[in-house]
């Protein structure tokens, strides 16, 4: 099955690919199996399984060194894992740096602090990789980057430096960074939890209109509005394992782990 | 009125005013920065006093009681104090060029008038087409300054040998041929120390750390004296031009230096650039080379500056493997028995200070510009 997917990949680089739709939803976007990772003698995640459909919106919660963002960070290899399979599009991650390259263009990332490129503007943090990775000619790029950013509402921004605007703005650069790559997947690392309070929704809004799109999502985050809104499924992690999955109804009214009550009970006043 | 209650309602806004007036102008400014205590006064009133000393002493000994013009040494011997500014001015091409024929200098000159304009359209923040000019300052400038100043190769110029160069173009050479190449050998060997091959990370610092840990003269004298031994034919050893060991000693010494310098930098990086970069989808040279250089470089300005002033000034060491600098054109020079004089050598090496000094203060001075300029709406 990876030798197909692999052949099909490469020809996918166009931007009219757009975004999945519906009829894709049964195909598996990545697939996680028996996967353990330790640093040094530390267990951090043990026997994950996890398998996400195309366009589904899968929202991770869970007290804080639990493992939710070392996992999703194993997805495209920010971290290593050292036991089990990551199977992401169709490629197995091993070792092969062209294989990481390869889901890496595929998967993009929204980070926690951003991660925006200081010396740049909001222009080219948006081209760069598309015209360096993707090899796209720069008024494309920027074509391509002047309508991800007027769908994260800040168009009148491009040229500035991220250092002129504010943490919700940043961070609304960022998912319109990573859209630029034309991603089939995206993760988001606690994507608001660095922000003041007055900017999480606006972030919020930009990541609910991604998901209406189809766009297969995997989100670290507290916000639980967010994920009885938008996810397909919830998954609760708690010292390094999924210790329950469900779909929001029935994960926030009739939680079954008492470690999952436990933690319910105290973000939900 | 105060309100009895601890509720407050703000009803209209409140007044913006100017600061106080005592907060402000050159009383204010003086009260805060010079007398603002004891110890604050009288180390003011001690500089004060001091410079009053100074000053009128140096304005007469370099203007006023200066000899400015003179065929020969007798009128700075006959005077009062002062500098001998006339034995400068006649010693001024042997300063510059050293042995180098006096027919042949003009080719001199327009190297480095090409070497200005070519600096000067480097260094301007906004000037057009810099790509065009890093290849020809780091391309053609080396060919046409190895060819212009040596000579032949089909040139139809004289040849004429390095061991007649001399006085400030050969220092100019040593200085930039170092500061040119030790960065981007400094930038490879910093980011071999990062490595995560254990062999790669074994050879850069064992490099690095060799060549910090020997003075100068030592690498110049190796350069001198060793390098010539590794040639694969013996007979090459004498033909091994000696200004050149000498600048492969200077590249390699100041890259050891300036490697140490550019991973501070690398360090101060937060570990999401990297991780930013990685997410899409970079690979390692295009993550280095776009996002992590370009900053990390940037804050360590201060540093490769002081790295770059320090081998401009190092380079008067090469006097002592035989290689004839400025300094060493100088100290030649002030030994001239035509030119005795009380004042000779010290207005000699006043020269030298000040030569040494306008370059120092004008590449620190650029290194502040710089800074300022990528400052500006760049914070993090």
């Amino acid at each position: 099955m990876p030798q197909a997917a692999l052949t099909k990949k490469g020809s996918d680089m166009s931007m009219t690919t757009g975004l999945q739709s519906n009829d894709l939803k049964n195909e598996t976007a990545i697939d996680i199996i028996g996967m353990n990772k330790w640093y040094g003698d530390f267990h951090v995640l043990r026997d994950i399984n996890l398998n996400v459909a195309r366009g589904e919106k899968i929202v991770i919660c869970g007290p804080s060194g639990s493992g939710k963002s070392t996992m999703i960070r194993c997805i495209n290899r920010l971290e290593e894992h050292q036991k089990g399979r990551i199977i992401v599009d169709g490629i197995e991650l091993t070792n092969d740096v062209k294989r990481v390259d390869e889901i890496r263009r595929d998967v993009g990332m929204v980070f926690q602090h951003f991660n925006l490129f200081p010396h740049l503007t909001i222009l080219e943090n948006c081209t760069l990789a598309p015209v360096w990775v993707r090899k796209m000619p720069k008024k494309q790029a920027e074509d391509v980057a002047m309508h991800y950013l007027t769908r994260v509402k800040i168009p009148e921004q491009a040229l500035k430096y991220p250092g002129q605007l504010s943490g919700g703005q940043q961070q609304r650069v960022a998912i319109a960074r990573a859209l630029c790559m034309n991603p089939k997947i995206m993760l988001f690392d606690e994507p608001t939890s660095a922000l003041d309070p007055e900017m999480v929704k606006e972030v919020l809004d930009t990541m609910v209109s991604l998901a209406e799109e189809g766009m297969t999502m995997l989100c670290v985050t507290h916000e639980m509005g967010f994920a009885r809104q938008v996810a397909d499924r919830v998954v609760f992690m708690d010292r390094g394992e999924i210790v329950e999955m469900n779909e929001p109804s029935a994960f926030f009214s009739a939680p079954q782990h008492e470690r999952t009550k436990l933690f319910l009970s105290q973000i939900l006043h | 009125m105060r309100s009895q209650t601890h509720a407050f309602l703000r009803t209209e806004p409140g007044a913006i005013l100017p600061p106080p007036k005592n907060s402000r102008g050159m009383v204010a400014w003086m009260r805060l920065h010079l007398f603002s205590g004891v110890v604050s006064t009288l180390l003011t009133l001690f500089a004060v006093y001091c410079l009053a000393r100074a000053i009128p002493f140096l304005i007469q000994f370099l203007l006023v009681d200066a000899v400015w013009s003179a065929a020969d040494g007798a009128p700075c011997r006959a005077g009062t104090a002062g500098a001998c500014w006339a034995f400068v001015g006649q010693k001024l091409p042997f300063f510059t060029y050293g042995f180098y024929p006096a027919a042949e200098r003009w080719r001199v000159n327009l190297d480095m008038a090409i070497g200005a304009v070519l600096i000067f359209w480097l260094l301007w923040p906004n000037a057009p087409r810099k790509s065009v000019a890093v290849i020809i300052f780091f391309i053609a400038f080396p060919l046409i300054t190895f060819v212009l100043l040596r000579g032949g190769l089909g040139s139809g110029l004289l040849v004429i040998g390095t061991n007649l160069w001399g006085g400030i173009f050969i220092s100019l050479i040593v200085s930039l041929v170092g500061i040119v190449f030790s960065l981007p050998i400094g930038v490879v060997l910093a980011l071999g120390r990062r490595s995560r091959l254990p062999m790669v990370r074994f050879l850069s610092v064992t490099f690095i750390e060799f060549v910090r840990g020997v003075p100068f003269i030592t690498v110049l004298f190796m350069a001198q004296f060793l390098l010539p031994l590794f040639m694969p034919d013996p007979s090459y050893a004498n033909s091994f031009d000696h200004l050149l060991r000498v600048l492969i000693g200077t590249v390699l010494f100041a890259a050891a230096y300036m490697a140490e310098e550019i991973r501070g930098g690398l360090q101060a990086m937060p570990k999401g650039q990297f991780e930013g970069a990685m997410a899409l989808g970079l690979g390692y040279g295009q993550m280095m080379r776009l996002i992590i250089l370009p900053q990390a470089l940037t804050l360590v300005i201060p540093g490769i500056v002081n790295n770059f002033i320090g081998l401009f000034k190092d380079t008067t060491l090469v006097a002592v493997v035989g290689i004839y600098d400025f300094l060493a054109t100088v100290d030649a020079q002030i030994k001239d028995p035509v030119w005795t004089g009380p004042y000779i050598s010290t207005t000699g090496y006043l020269f030298a200070a000040m030569f040494y000094f306008i370059f120092c203060f004008g590449m620190s001075r650029y290194s502040q510009f710089m800074e300022r300029r990528l400052a500006a709406g760049r914070s993090h």
